[in-house]
């Protein structure tokens, strides 16, 4: 088992990356006084199928390959003796997706799970975690050269959940990332889709929706760092927030370093406010310290619900409620196609659904 | 036989500076069969009469009544008076991303007939109702009004008339921004559901243009917030030679 960094600070609250969270509401997973256990509770959804392979592996065996100053993420990594280990293989076509379902009952857990897609592999993998969880995570995606993986978390949790976790994506040269993270369930989740380019020809796109009612905190920060030249990065988060207290974070962070000619990215966070009592924190950042490059620009908004589009529709003969809900429907339709299992899509737009109608909103 | 009844109609916005007066007391009549032109100078508050009658949550009713065979308009909120049979077409049709054409129409002609047209009826309805407007059937996948030109957000609202099937139809503006086809179009269009169901029209405009292929038997003259000349199509004539200066105020 590894050791907590020398140089670990219990996060205060008062740290730049935490001053959003509320601390007494993520169960001690920061705190290394507080027990949290070593298991994993990630597992294959249907059979193995050729193309891929899925295994557990000793945590000294498979290290992480990227380095973090997340705090949880550091005590995950100090905790796991063993790891979830999902291979696509080289040159695989894994036409159906692959689908993990966690459920960890009411014990609090670390788990790291790594998923390495082979080089000219495509595949889908789909994490689905769902019930009552107090979780602190990391997913590290390794796409070798030319591989293809859209990846596809949904955190469908119950409303006492706890979840914080680190989504990272090394992109291999010429690799496709393509991910799509959904977030409408748990007391509070934290999560940090984060993207490094290991060579060049790399492109991600992070793709997010979240929804928080009454009590919620959702919390994305998204990190794409540019460090190698010519890579493309296209980042759209779609927030709707509706009942009292319902709170929401994105931050975008987007680095270009000096030597990362040609880069191309661009990002964008738009959130819908419902009701009063609400709030969604947006913090686009765009650094850039190469001129070289193709293209580099980030869009924010946060606004009201649009009277005018209401107005349209039930002049039309279509009462409020329903009106509302086809405009965010219609808000959200652009993240939700792109999941692509129309199984999925319902259940989410119904789940929302349920959700509006309970807060009235 | 459809009546719609507009009496001493008056209408402000609330503004920084309290309460602006825009209508000053309208009084109309339109029966079904009947167009009205509605003809007047920019900002003499047409629009605003349009608005009001459809419900737009910006206007206050400050007097007056609005009556649709007898119901009192002003007491319905904005869905409830499309159910009652009136029709708006906007002179600035809203963007609904993400929702589409077919969607937005299955969903409110669900909401006016009460149940679910049948799929099979719906789509012929809807792809002849297309072709007679000349839009291109791929239209329907479309998000509503997104990326549209002012032609295509016109013949979608007259679409949208001709499904719907009201029984007074108010249309702000709808000739402006659009060619001499897209106009001839249109006004066929209308002229159509209007054969077809013995609709009322009132046709709000600036120019006579429109004028030559939906013909009015009523022209009204509107200048600061109430009607000021009325006459047959014969009034239209002169507004085309001596334009509006005569009812403006120096």
């Amino acid at each position: 088992m590894s050791v907590l960094p020398t140089n670990y600070l219990t996060p205060t609250g008062r740290e730049e990356a935490w001053r959003f969270t509320p601390l007494k509401r993520i169960a001690g997973l920061h705190d290394p006084a507080t027990n949290v256990a070593d298991r994993i509770s990630i597992a294959l959804s249907g059979a193995i199928r050729p193309g891929f392979s899925i295994d557990k592996v000793k945590a000294t065996d498979l290290p992480a390959k990227s380095s973090t100053d997340d705090a949880v993420v550091q005590r995950v990594r100090a905790v796991v003796s063993e790891v979830t280990h999902l291979q696509i293989a080289k040159e695989a076509l894994v036409s159906e997706p692959i689908i993990l379902t966690r459920s960890t009952g009411n014990q609090s857990e670390f788990s790291r799970t790594v998923i390495t897609a082979g080089a000219h592999s495509k595949a889908t993998v789909i994490v689905e975690n769902s019930g009552n969880a107090t979780l602190g995570e990391e997913i590290e995606i390794r796409l070798e050269a030319g591989s293809n993986l859209t990846f596809i978390t949904l955190q469908e949790w119950s409303e006492n959940s706890v979840h914080l976790g680190r989504h990272h994506a090394i992109v291999g040269r010429d690799a496709t990332f393509n991910s799509i993270t959904v977030t409408v369930g748990g007391s509070l989740v934290r999560l940090l889709p984060t993207v490094e380019y290991s060579d060049q020809g790399g492109s991600a796109e992070l793709l997010g929706l979240y929804f928080a009612t009454d009590g919620q905190h959702l919390e994305h920060r998204v990190h794409v760092e540019h460090g190698i030249p010519n890579a493309k990065s296209r980042v759209t988060y779609k927030g709707v927030l509706a009942g009292d207290q319902a709170r929401t974070v994105w931050i975008g962070d987007v680095f270009i370093r000096g030597n990362a000619e040609g880069t191309d990215t661009y990002e964008l966070n738009k959130n819908l406010l419902l009701t009063d009592g609400a709030r969604a924190d947006s913090v686009p950042n765009l650094e850039i310290e190469t001129g070289e490059i193709v293209g580099a620009g980030h869009a924010s908004t946060t606004g009201r619900f649009d009277d005018e589009q209401l107005f349209y529709l039930m002049s039309r003969g279509i009462p409020m409620a329903d009106a509302r809900r086809l405009v965010i429907r219609g808000f959200f339709t652009e993240i939700i196609n792109k999941i692509g299992i129309e199984e999925i899509e319902d259940r989410l737009m119904s789940r929302i659904d349920t959700q509006l109608e309970r807060v009235g909103a | 036989m459809s009546q719609l009844v507009i009496k001493n109609l008056q209408v402000g916005v609330e503004t920084e500076s309290g309460m602006t007066e825009i209508l000053r007391g309208v009084d109309l009549t339109i029966n079904s069969g009947e167009v009205h032109a509605i003809m007047g100078p920019n900002g003499s508050g047409k629009s605003t009469l349009a608005y009001s009658i459809a419900g737009h949550p910006k206007y206050t009713i400050t007097g007056g009544s609005v009556t649709l065979d007898g119901a009192d308009v002003l007491e319905m909120s904005v869905d409830e008076r499309a159910k009652a049979g009136l029709f708006l077409a906007m002179q600035y049709p809203v963007e609904v991303p993400g929702v589409s054409v077919a969607n937005f129409l299955r969903t409110a002609a669900t909401a006016l007939r009460g149940e679910a047209p049948k799929v099979r009826t719906w789509v012929g309805e809807v792809k002849e109702a297309m072709g007679k407007l000349a839009m291109d059937p791929a239209f329907s996948e479309r998000n509503v009004n997104e990326g549209f030109s002012g032609g295509e957000k016109k013949r979608h609202e007259i679409l949208q008339m001709e499904l719907l099937k009201p029984k007074i139809a108010i249309l702000d503006e709808t000739d402006s921004g659009l060619d001499v086809d897209a106009l001839r179009i249109v006004s066929e269009g209308v002229n159509r559901v209007k054969a077809d169901q013995n609709l009322g029209i009132m046709l709000i405009t600036h120019y006579t243009r429109i004028l030559r292929y939906i013909k009015p038997d009523f022209v009204h003259v509107f200048a600061g917030g109430k009607i000021v000349e009325e006459g047959g199509p014969e009034l239209a004539e002169r507004l085309e030679e001596k334009g509006y200066a005569q009812y403006v105020k120096a």
